[in-house]
């Protein structure tokens, strides 16, 4: 309110400015020989050429950062990865067909990343988008001090890939870590982290989970204070409790939210690279002994800048894509047909 | 349970009394409702496991690597904290990494703001040519993953001799589709289209009324983005590990560099990540209220 107030003030100040410019800019168009303003003169040209072309100016920037930055690596991506392109000799890059594809195709390390991605995918943001749903529900309610609630499920956030993981290494670790010694506590046998198949997935989405949970719970609980408060009274006029309520109401209110909620977790899940790479310590880029939980992410960086084919890289690359478009796909096909029925 | 329920139809019938004539419909869903003890406890388990593993991070910075090795882990701080730091600071590069990133993240804030700030604008109040299919697009661009752009950056970076320089971590994000789309939602409610209109009658230029109209209008928004894309400019990963390394490093660059054995002592490596993380936990403690107003402004988009 008080910002339109503000900007109400300026249009004023702003045609006196204008106008105080009208003399100097008219004498200067008639010092080089230009008719006196009028319609159709040379000052009204400009004004509808700045009209027109304004717009077009004032998105050029993300454009162009755009393009030079993404589309066009895009392309050169699937460029490169069509062609031999070796870190250690960057001057010679030889045509190479659909080389590096099928060498993908053909490589178990490159199904076993494809599998890691998906369920350290599902195991991090399944649970995660539950809870952040839970959390919500109790954010909404009238609280005490209900903004440093929502502050302190965000602090996570605030925390890095890099610092979060370094920190859940620590409290993973095999013996002395603080997990272990709480499981222990409670009579469970200490559990490796790092080098079990199950436990490292396990470990690497619980970071994930960490980082993102309230984060998410926000973009809940904002969907959930723009429901009408009506639907809740013929509810509860209808004798529905508060679970039912929350189960006949809220979730299918918050529909459009889940869904995209989901769709950026699972772009987020495609490209997960920072928690398995410093989860794995000094030799992250494998994902463990075993690579356990190597994923896509994390074997194109594998590839490119530890072993040094950048060609293949870029088709691990081109893969990650194609299978977000797939996703898409899915995701359109789905909401579809939610709006029909 | 059972007396919650008995009580909560009058309660929502009395305040709805009460509410009506100001706030005829959007109330928030469980608005009327008081929270009670199980609501309390279980937000408390929440906020604890938010806030254990930042807390234990300065514990163990404040320990030695010896100790850190033992079992039980340390529960309370010890003695070594600014020894760590130090260490940390010099040894593992996070002195030049924490100005670096600063400028870095400072940088791409600035830009970003300014030129989203230019371009939700035009997407929000100004009609041309190919808006909506440029707006989608813009949107669309959302979904491409970094990793589809660097393996060419890296190449040309190299070819251009700008490994290892700041300006390869900066010129790719110098705008942002989020923070376009971001400003965009915001002027589209908080900009009334007669104003533009109004200066426009007087004859102001665009770049004026985008300085005496857009601006002030804008003003919250933008610091609103100017805190999210800062928090994202300076967590930012893939691309800076790629483009730089512990000779000229970001924070995350020089985290990762002791992540992976550049300084094999536990007790720094957790006082490099307390320090890495300690500019944005002030800056949640200062503006954490709008960070999350932002955050679930940016979501109502959905």
């Amino acid at each position: 309110m008080t910002s339109s107030k503000q900007a109400l003030a300026h249009p004023a100040s702003s045609a006196e400015a204008a106008s105080g410019d009208k003399p100097g800019a008219a004498r200067g168009a008639r010092g080089r020989g230009t008719p006196p303003p009028g319609p159709g003169s040379w000052r009204s040209r400009l004004y509808r050429w700045d009209m027109k072309a304004s717009p077009y100016a004032f998105i050029a920037p993300f454009f162009i950062v755009f393009g030079a930055f993404s589309l066009v690596p895009l392309l050169y991506t699937a460029w490169y990865s069509l062609h031999n392109v070796q870190l250690s000799n960057l001057d010679s890059q030889e045509w190479a067909g659909l080389d590096n594809y099928q060498n993908l195709l053909s490589s178990d390390f490159f199904w076993n990343a494809l599998w890691n991605t998906f369920t350290i995918g599902v195991i991090s943001t399944v649970p995660q988008l539950m809870m952040a749903i839970g959390l919500a529900h109790l954010l909404n309610y009238r609280l005490r001090g209900s903004t440093l609630w929502r502050v302190v499920m965000l602090t996570p956030y605030a925390t890095s890939v890099a610092a979060a993981t370094l920190v859940f290494v620590l409290l993973y670790s095999w013996d002395g870590g603080a997990i272990n010694w709480a499981l222990g506590g409670i009579g469970i046998d200490p559990i490796n982290w790092r080098e079990s198949d199950w436990g490292s997935q396990f470990a690497v989405s619980s970071i994930v989970i960490w980082r993102w949970t309230g984060y998410n719970a926000l973009i809940y609980l904002a969907a959930m204070q723009a429901i009408p408060s009506d639907l809740y009274e013929s509810a509860s006029l209808d004798g529905a409790n508060r679970w039912q309520q929350f189960i006949h109401v809220t979730i299918p209110q918050l529909r459009p939210t889940i869904l995209f909620t989901v769709v950026v977790s699972t772009i987020g899940a495609t490209q997960l690279f920072g928690e398995p790479l410093l989860f794995g310590g000094v030799s992250g880029s494998k994902g463990g002994s075993d690579h356990q939980y190597q994923t896509l992410g994390l074997y194109m960086y594998d590839q490119g800048w530890i072993i040094g084919n950048l060609g293949k890289a870029s088709a691990i690359a081109w893969s990650m894509f194609l299978i977000l478009v797939i996703i898409a796909v899915i995701n359109l096909v789905i909401t579809r047909r939610l709006r029909k029925s | 349970m059972t007396t919650s329920e008995l009580t909560i139809p009058q309660k929502t019938q009395k305040t709805e009394k009460v509410r009506r004539p100001r706030r005829p419909r959007v109330m928030g869903a469980g608005k009327q409702l008081h929270a009670g003890p199980v609501t309390y406890l279980v937000l408390t388990v929440f906020a604890l496991v938010s806030l254990a593993p930042l807390v234990w991070t300065a514990i163990a910075a404040s320990r030695t690597d010896e100790r850190l090795a033992q079992t039980p882990p340390p529960l309370w701080f010890g003695g070594n904290l600014f020894k760590n730091m130090e260490t940390a600071w010099e040894e593992a590069g996070l002195g030049t990494a924490m100005f670096n990133t600063t400028f870095v993240a400072g940088t791409i804030t600035v830009s970003t703001v300014l030129f989203s700030t230019l371009a939700g604008f035009a997407f929000a109040k100004l009609r041309f040519r190919f808006s909506g299919v440029l707006l989608l697009l813009t949107i669309g661009t959302m979904m491409i993953p970094p990793q589809l752009a660097v393996v060419p950056l890296y190449l040309w970076m190299a070819d251009l001799g700008w490994s290892n320089q700041l300006q390869t971590v900066i010129l790719p994000t110098l705008c942002t589709a989020f923070g376009t789309f971001f400003m965009r939602q915001y002027l589209l409610q908080a900009l009334p289209t007669e104003l533009i209109e109004a200066a426009r009658v007087d004859g102001a230029s665009s770049l004026r009324v985008v300085w005496h109209v857009v601006f002030p209008a804008a003003r919250p928004a933008m610091a609103v983005l100017g805190l999210l894309t800062f928090v994202f400019a300076w967590n930012d990963f893939l691309w800076p590990i790629i483009a730089l390394n512990q000779e000229n490093p970001t924070v995350q660059v020089a985290l990762n560099s002791l992540g992976t054995g550049y300084v094999p002592d536990q007790a720094v490596i957790m006082a490099g990540a307390l320090l890495g993380t300690l500019p944005l936990l002030i800056a949640f403690l200062l503006f954490g209220k709008q960070i999350v107003g932002g955050i679930m402004q940016g979501a109502i988009k959905g």
